[in-house]
């Protein structure tokens, strides 16, 4: 394992702050309109080539819609659909992953049998045929994104809660009387918060592509928001013609999840130095495999051929 | 071991019941599927007739049941656009996604050894940093975002490799590298960190006191040693291909599963969707199954960890 430097990733930290200015002030920032185009003004090059337009520094698509303006918009839509699905998810898997460590026994088993069905599930496919069947929209990819998380919360802090009960500080809230919700409010779960902080994080780029993913195939967002993954979809037929329709919104998507996951990797170092054991071996398995206990291949499925 | 073997194959038969569950009643929320098949000036009388012969008067329970025998004999019922067998529709496609998985695991073992092999020789050398660039870039590139530059680039700016569809091995390259291309930075540092272990061993060392040639010693006693896990470990790879088939075979026009799958949502072929996605379900959690009792069988401590 090779030593890791300590450095405030800055490259990282710089990508997300522009990331979430861009998204928050979205409507102040982008030039142009995200949704409407001037047909006229359809597959202008970007500003650097021949016929580019000072006024579409990043070109416009085959509806003459901005490209730069449409990819401030669509971080609004990767930071949102992330914050929300993670939300969900982390907050479900948070509290069957304590109650599941807490109690242990019948409880700890049948839900840890559930979590781990939950992770072998093709995510994908699952994903894929759950949004087509229930059309496209943007809170049903929200939802099927957050089914398929919540696992990797509860295995997480389950682990972490089997860890922390065996502190004397909860053996004598235990001998005070406090019932086990105050104790698991009180002692386990302040405990558990870095581990969260990180594995959120760490979730983030993957969600990001999940979403991206589902968006190209057009089981995603639906058009015409400015979703990234659409937008590469809607360049596919214009390679040839038009390649800057899909190559930004692709670069943004690519810098931005390397930004998350190189934040991700930051914090875990920094915060929870028990995650870092899982090593840079496991963690190129698969992104999201965080939890020491658990078997390399489901990492790799997770991630080989996806996103 | 024995009863490792059994829980996780238990739980492979149990992660395969709830895909099937989830997509039965996905198809059961998506509307009554008789209006699918009828023309709208169908009598009362023939929706009721076709009702009965497909079982759908019968209590949900029963439907159910019915589902789940008829799945495990490989009864999909039949097309509702082509009115043939699902299952004819499956056998045709299926040759071209082994194809594709076959091929990038080829490519990607061709890849990562060599390139594992030599970070691990000239480990922190400029070719090491170089493989952990392509690592983490893995990590965080959209896959079907991947696809495209590849085909804007080879396909329509040097024009020397093919777009898409399938045809003479030149349309393997472009899909089997984007397919391949996680997989091959797995299998890198699965190489390089095997590599670096036998290495430090106490043979090589004695190999080179004896006076051996670098290169025998690389090569023959080193390598020979190293790549057992490797290898196996990437036959095995390539089941989990099929399950990560759709992004690729969309990008690329390739006539496999997976776009079969992404035509009949489109087409709103609910029987050949279902049983796409659990043709390549079922193959994705055998391959899963495969991977995890052969880690186990290689490294004793996950049995016990599992038990």
């Amino acid at each position: 394992m090779s030593p890791r430097r300590r450095r405030l990733p800055w490259f990282a930290g710089l990508v997300l702050a522009a990331l979430v200015v861009a998204a928050v002030f979205a409507p102040y920032l982008a030039p142009h309109s995200p949704t409407e185009g001037d047909l006229i003004k359809k597959s202008i090059p970007p500003i650097w080539m021949e016929g580019g337009n000072p006024e579409h520094p990043l070109g416009t698509d085959r509806f003459g819609r901005d490209v730069l303006s449409r990819i401030i918009w669509g971080s609004r839509i990767s930071l949102v659909v992330s914050l929300v699905a993670i939300g969900v998810a982390g907050t479900l898997g948070t509290l069957l992953g304590l109650v599941s460590g807490y109690r242990g026994g019948r409880t700890d088993a049948v839900l840890m049998r559930l979590t781990d069905i939950g992770l072998s599930l093709p995510t994908i496919l699952i994903a894929v045929v759950m949004v087509a069947v229930s059309e496209p929209s943007f809170r049903n990819v929200v939802l099927v994104i957050a089914l398929l998380l919540w696992p990797r919360f509860a295995r997480q802090v389950r682990g972490e809660t089997l860890a922390i009960k065996e502190h004397d500080f909860v053996a004598l809230a235990v001998v005070a009387g406090r019932s086990s919700a105050w104790i698991i409010r009180r002692h386990i779960f302040p405990n558990v918060v870095p581990t969260l902080l990180v594995i959120s994080t760490l979730q983030v780029g993957y969600v990001i592509l999940l979403e991206g993913t589902l968006s190209f195939l057009g089981v995603g967002v639906p058009p015409p928001n400015p979703a990234w993954g659409l937008m590469i979809a809607d360049g596919r037929g214009f390679l040839a013609t038009a390649w800057w329709m899909s190559l930004f919104p692709g670069l943004a998507m690519l810098l931005t999840v390397l930004a998350v996951n190189l934040m991700g990797d930051w914090l875990r170092d920094h915060l929870d130095p028990r995650l870092r054991q899982v090593g840079p071996q496991v963690e190129l398995l698969g992104p999201a495999v965080t939890q020491p206990e658990s078997t390399p291949a489901r990492g790799i499925a997770a991630a080989s051929g996806e996103p | 071991m024995a009863s490792y073997l059994v829980g996780r194959a238990f739980q492979t038969v149990l992660s395969m019941l709830v895909v099937v569950s989830i997509v039965f009643v996905l198809t059961r929320l998506s509307g009554n599927p008789i209006y699918l098949l009828l023309d709208v000036n169908a009598t009362q009388r023939d929706q009721e007739i076709l009702t009965r012969h497909l079982g759908l008067d019968k209590p949900l329970p029963v439907q159910y049941g019915i589902y789940v025998m008829n799945v495990a004999v490989g009864d999909f019922g039949n097309s509702i656009i082509s009115r043939r067998p699902v299952t004819e529709h499956i056998w045709e496609r299926l040759p071209a996604t082994v194809e594709l998985g076959f091929v990038a695991m080829f490519l990607s073992v061709l890849i990562g050894v060599p390139l594992g092999m030599y970070s691990a020789v000239r480990r922190g050398g400029v070719l090491d940093t170089a493989a952990r660039v392509f690592a983490v870039l893995g990590q965080s590139m959209p896959t079907f975002w991947l696809g495209l530059m590849l085909i804007l680039f080879f396909g329509v700016v040097l024009g020397v490799l093919p777009a898409g569809g399938r045809g003479g091995l030149l349309h393997l390259v472009l899909p089997a590298f984007t397919l391949g291309y996680f997989t091959s930075a797995a299998i890198l540092r699965l190489t390089r960190s095997a590599m670096l272990e036998v290495l430090g061993s106490d043979y090589i060392k004695f190999a080179r006191l004896k006076g051996l040639h670098e290169q025998v010693v690389l090569w023959k006693h080193g390598l020979r040693n190293a790549l057992l896990p490797v290898v196996t470990f990437a036959v095995l790879l390539f089941v989990q291909f099929l399950g990560g088939a759709v992004v690729t075979e969309t990008v690329f026009a390739w006539p496999g599963l997976g776009r079969l799958i992404l035509e009949s949502i489109t087409t709103r072929d609910y029987p050949v969707v279902q049983a796409g996605v659990l043709v390549l379900s079922a193959l994705y959690l055998t391959g899963n199954l495969c991977v995890d009792l052969l880690y186990s069988y290689l490294n004793p401590r996950i049995r016990h960890v599992s038990s």
